[in-house]
């Protein structure tokens, strides 16, 4: 046993705190998430997989391109669209559902594991520990948003530019497309959190996070009521689909298809509301 | 110093905590007692802060721990050994810690030292032993060097030499001028720990005194006599107002007299003694039979 004394007497004590600092807790909860691997190895992967998947469609395309189908009697001709197959449903249902665990796990991880109780003996200021875990979260999620759209838009059309077919940023609605195909990642870490702090229950909270995004969408689709096709288009997923639609390809969409602002301000209200949720829980629950 | 004023917590029909008043004061090891769901593990909560009263409330050092930004310099605990996550290293579950509260990072490797856990910093948490935890758990409450610390069963676990050396280490916190409350559903591990008890049981105050006080009110003492001449020797004794459990036709049990009385009787007498044995009762069995009754005890009859 060591004889090294740890805790010092009285009079050197009396020292006066320090001031309490955000930045703190920030740094705190960047020690927790980068000691345990799994956690950033699935939002790292699932990017990487991502970026993979829109390459790789876009590349198996090019045949098609090349050797565009006879023309269909009563359609117009064939045309590309760079945006619907390089920016991808497939690689944005797995960043959605990894940043959506990710955000989940970080939250529920504490409350089954009992750290939670620790956590906040040590900081009874529990905005402050809830904001910086949003703030670490939603940052590093955004990245990873960031990093997949903008390299699968970049590749894939590069690839695209000797067909003559590709985009640049400024074309179109190349930007907000690449924008709202990031901007999902985070927004879909933050509803993972809220869920994860409401139910605080692993299998729970990743059920209702694959029932939200990939199944509710299913239920909510239709061409015969509108109020349920409305409640469907303006699910969290179904803001990227039309977000990324490209106006000038021979792609379809509803009659009752929401506007650009619609569902630009309905991926907000989903992040903001999360936010708000994951805050309120937190604070109000016992531990 | 912590004082609970009325503290009260339901759980719907039940009621876990029941106007509980008491206070815990620097300077000592304060055990708190009761038995399993006696409501111990819940008030520790509340005066964290974890958990919000019903009724009535808690301060520490005259202020309510929930309203402070940071807590590791005010209050240290170790609550749950479990609470930790299994996938981290000890070093990195403390440097959060520490971090959080702007604890240099110097002060994790010297806890983990002063714990005995120095070359296990950098395993995962999950292979820990239940009493590596508790050392963990510890390391954690001493970070912040605080005048409080709040201990929840701590000696779960531990090995002998880990007994001991918890002991001597809230020993040394109190007579540093710390409060130490160590929670506890043993009354033998408190006889050799604390020097206040706080007993409770369903949620009410049982108990709130010195160790010495509990033991010289609750631990009976009473002699156990061999003798063939039981029935005369009862007699006397009754005539000098002590109490004669007849046990066997040779042997009784007398309450209400030293044995060195008993003899000198019995020499008066002309009585044959085959056996005189003094018996204390342990404290153990004194706080037993008070929790087992705890519901005829409201809160201030006990005093």
């Amino acid at each position: 046993m060591s004889t090294m004394t740890l805790v010092r007497p009285e009079a050197a004590r009396a020292a006066v705190e320090p001031a309490p600092r955000f930045t703190d807790l920030l740094a705190a909860e960047w020690i927790k998430l980068r000691s345990l691997r799994s956690t950033y190895w699935v939002l790292a992967l699932a990017s990487l997989v991502a970026i993979v998947v829109n390459i790789n469609a876009v590349h198996s395309d090019l045949t098609y391109i090349d050797h565009p189908p006879a023309r269909l009697p009563g359609f117009p001709p064939f045309r590309y669209d760079p945006l619907y197959h390089g920016l991808g449903d497939i690689a944005c249902y797995l960043t959605a559902i990894a940043a959506g665990s990710l955000g989940a796990i970080t939250v529920f991880g504490e409350y089954t594991t009992g750290l939670i109780r620790t956590t906040f003996a040590a900081v009874p200021d529990r905005r402050g520990v809830i904001a910086a875990k949003v703030l670490l979260i939603g940052g590093i999620t955004a990245l990873a948003g960031a990093v997949v759209s903008a390299v699968s838009f970049f590749a894939t059309n590069a690839m695209l530019a000797s067909r003559h077919v590709g985009l640049s940023i400024t074309e179109g609605v190349s930007l907000r497309a690449v924008l709202a195909y990031a901007a999902i990642v985070p927004v879909c870490a933050l509803i993972g959190m809220a869920l994860g702090a409401l139910l605080r229950h692993a299998t729970a909270s990743i059920v209702s996070l694959v029932l939200l995004f990939f199944i509710l969408p299913l239920m909510f689709g239709g061409d015969r009521y509108r109020w349920l096709h409305e409640i469907g288009s303006h699910l969290p997923l179904s803001t990227v689909g039309r977000l990324t639609y490209n106006p000038d390809s021979s792609t379809t969409t509803s009659k009752w298809a929401p506007s650009v602002l619609d569902s630009w301000i309905t991926m907000g209200v989903w992040a903001a509301v999360a936010v708000a949720v994951t805050v309120v829980v937190v604070r109000r629950r016992d531990v | 110093m912590i004082e609970i004023e009325r503290l009260t917590k339901r759980y719907g029909a039940t009621t876990a905590v029941d106007q509980l008043t008491c206070t815990v004061r620097p300077g000592t090891v304060t055990g708190f007692l009761g038995p399993n769901g006696a409501g111990k593990s819940t008030t520790l909560r509340m005066i964290l802060g974890l958990n919000t009263p019903t009724e009535g409330g808690v301060t520490v050092d005259g202020v309510p721990f929930a309203g402070r930004p940071r807590g590791l310099r005010h209050v240290g605990a170790l609550l749950d050994a479990g609470d930790v996550h299994g996938g981290r290293s000890a070093r990195a579950h403390l440097s959060a810690l520490a971090r959080s509260n702007r604890i240099p990072l110097s002060r994790v490797d010297e806890a983990l030292a002063e714990v005995g856990l120095g070359k296990a910093a950098g395993r995962r948490i999950g292979g820990y032993s239940l009493g590596m935890k508790q050392r963990l758990g510890i390391a954690g409450a001493l970070l912040g060097d605080p005048p409080v610390l709040l201990f929840d069963e701590p000696l779960n676990g531990l090995d002998p030499e880990g007994v001991l050396w918890v002991r001597g280490l809230f020993r040394r916190l109190a007579d540093e001028g710390r409060t130490v409350f160590v929670s506890s559903h043993m009354m033998a591990e408190m006889e050799h720990t604390a020097d206040r008890l706080i007993v409770i049981g369903r949620g009410r105050l049982i108990a709130d005194e010195s160790l010495a006080a509990f033991s010289a009110r609750h631990a009976e003492s009473s002699v156990a006599v061999r003798t063939p001449e039981l029935a005369p020797l009862a007699e006397v004794l009754r005539v000098e107002g002590a109490e004669v459990e007849v046990v066997e036709p040779q042997f009784g049990v007398v309450t209400g007299l030293p044995a060195a009385r008993i003899g000198e009787l019995a020499l008066r007498h002309g009585l044959v003694l085959h056996e005189l044995a003094a018996r204390t009762s342990s404290l153990e069995s004194a706080f037993m039979s008070l929790t087992a009754h705890s519901v005829e005890y409201a809160a201030g009859e006990a005093r």
